[in-house]
């Protein structure tokens, strides 16, 4: 456990460090969640439901997050390192593990910025959509990267990743939303965590199959 | 070492390898020849564990941490300099004193001054030389080379043919090129894909 957990954290630190070089995902994500927030304030009635604004921020979330993730392989799909991934003695899923902490790592830092914009351009958020939306990165990350692992060994790989997400992140967006809104917060944070037990478990089980020939 | 009997690969319904057979011993240096198309790499990428036969049995006897694989793609980050490449591979194969093994890599295969450029500012030559480092840095007993020579001038060839030399009966070789007469010297086999 101790050595897969090792492999995991190399392989994450440098996701971390060539983002740090290149900086190609983090600064279009915080891009995209400030100017799409920025859009909803502009073509949302004023007025509208807390329901409707609530649900816009989780709309942001997902596409920020779809954003990210679609980049996530492109170092190793690009020079065809997924290949030098899988050859080392390492368990298959560290990767997809490292991976998703290196997106859930992107995700947060965009998010540390949507969360006060959402408060600016609509109203301030409470601790049960904090709570959401941390349990939702959890998901968001656990089913995206092996997804986005999925759609860098496909060849209409832009097309594929919103394709196959977006119909998984429908649960997230529901528990999500119901989180945010429900006086009641409880059963849908619950919900959004077995989402994350399960989806985690099932992409771990499967990645090592997704990057083999 | 590797064991192949009556092996098949199809990528739908093209077949790549059909019914192909052979046995290469510990110690033994295996070149494989052909002309384009004819699945020598798809050969080396199955018994490297990157792809999995469709029909027939494949065994190759080491588990991953002791094979080195060098393909078509250098398989390095072009972000990260020539020593992060490396110190990134020694920390995922587990190299006991790595520092020290990947000085003396980068010293042998010419590359020290250039130990702190990123890969991305290498030139074709030097990242040939850099994939090589990578391949040998964990001392694998496999050694698996897809056209080890492409991309290396004279004196980068040269090197490459004494670390071949210094691995002849010390580590198995299975090694494509389209230059066999070149690694004649060190060959103990031939595999001619149709």
């Amino acid at each position: 456990m101790r050595r897969y957990l090792g492999d995991a954290a190399v392989l994450a630190h440098k996701d971390l460090r060539l983002e740090l070089r290149a900086r190609d995902t983090l600064p279009a994500m915080l891009l995209f969640v400030l100017s799409i927030l920025a859009v909803f304030h502009f073509a949302l009635p004023s007025g509208s439901s807390r329901l409707a604004e609530l649900g816009l921020l989780w709309v942001a979330i997902i596409f920020t997050a779809l954003l990210g993730l679609g980049r996530a392989f492109v170092a190793e799909r690009e020079q065809g390192l997924l290949d030098a991934l899988v050859l080392a003695p390492c368990d298959r899923s560290a990767i997809w593990l490292a991976k998703g902490i290196a997106t859930l790592a992107f995700l947060a830092v965009a998010e540390v910025v949507a969360l006060p914009a959402f408060a600016l351009f609509f109203r301030p958020v409470g601790w049960a959509t904090i709570a959401g939306v941390l349990l939702a990165d959890l998901g968001i990350c656990a089913v995206g990267t092996l997804l986005s692992a999925m759609a860098a060994a496909g060849r209409a790989r832009e097309l594929l990743l919103p394709l196959l997400f977006l119909p998984l992140a429908l649960p997230i967006v529901i528990g999500g939303v119901g989180a945010s809104v429900a006086h009641n917060p409880g059963k849908y944070l619950a919900f959004l965590a077995l989402y994350d037990a399960i989806f985690a478990l099932l992409a771990w089980a499967s990645f090592e199959y997704v990057v083999t020939e | 070492m590797i064991k192949a009997e009556r092996l098949e690969k199809r990528y739908g319904f093209k077949r790549v390898l059909d019914g192909l057979s052979f046995d290469l011993e510990r110690g033994g240096f295996l070149v494989v020849t052909g002309p384009n198309g004819a699945g020598k790499t798809t050969l080396l990428r199955m018994c490297a564990g990157l792809a999995i036969p469709t029909g027939g049995t494949l065994e190759v006897e080491p588990d991953r941490s002791q094979i080195g694989f060098l393909g078509h793609e250098p398989l390095v980050y072009r972000e990260l300099t020539a020593l992060e490449n490396l110190d990134l591979y020694g920390r995922l194969y587990r190299v006991p004193e790595r520092r020290e093994r990947i000085g003396m890599l980068l010293e042998r295969f010419g590359l020290w001054e250039a130990r702190r450029e990123r890969a991305s500012a290498l030139s074709r030559g030097q990242l040939q030389r850099l994939a090589l480092c990578r391949t040998v840095l964990h001392k694998p007993e496999l050694l698996i080379l897809d056209e080890p020579f492409s991309g290396l001038d004279d004196e980068g060839a040269a090197l490459l043919d004494r670390e071949l030399a210094g691995m002849r009966g010390q580590r198995t070789l299975l090694v494509a090129t389209h230059d066999p007469e070149r690694v004649a010297p060190f060959a103990s086999g031939r595999l001619a894909l149709a």
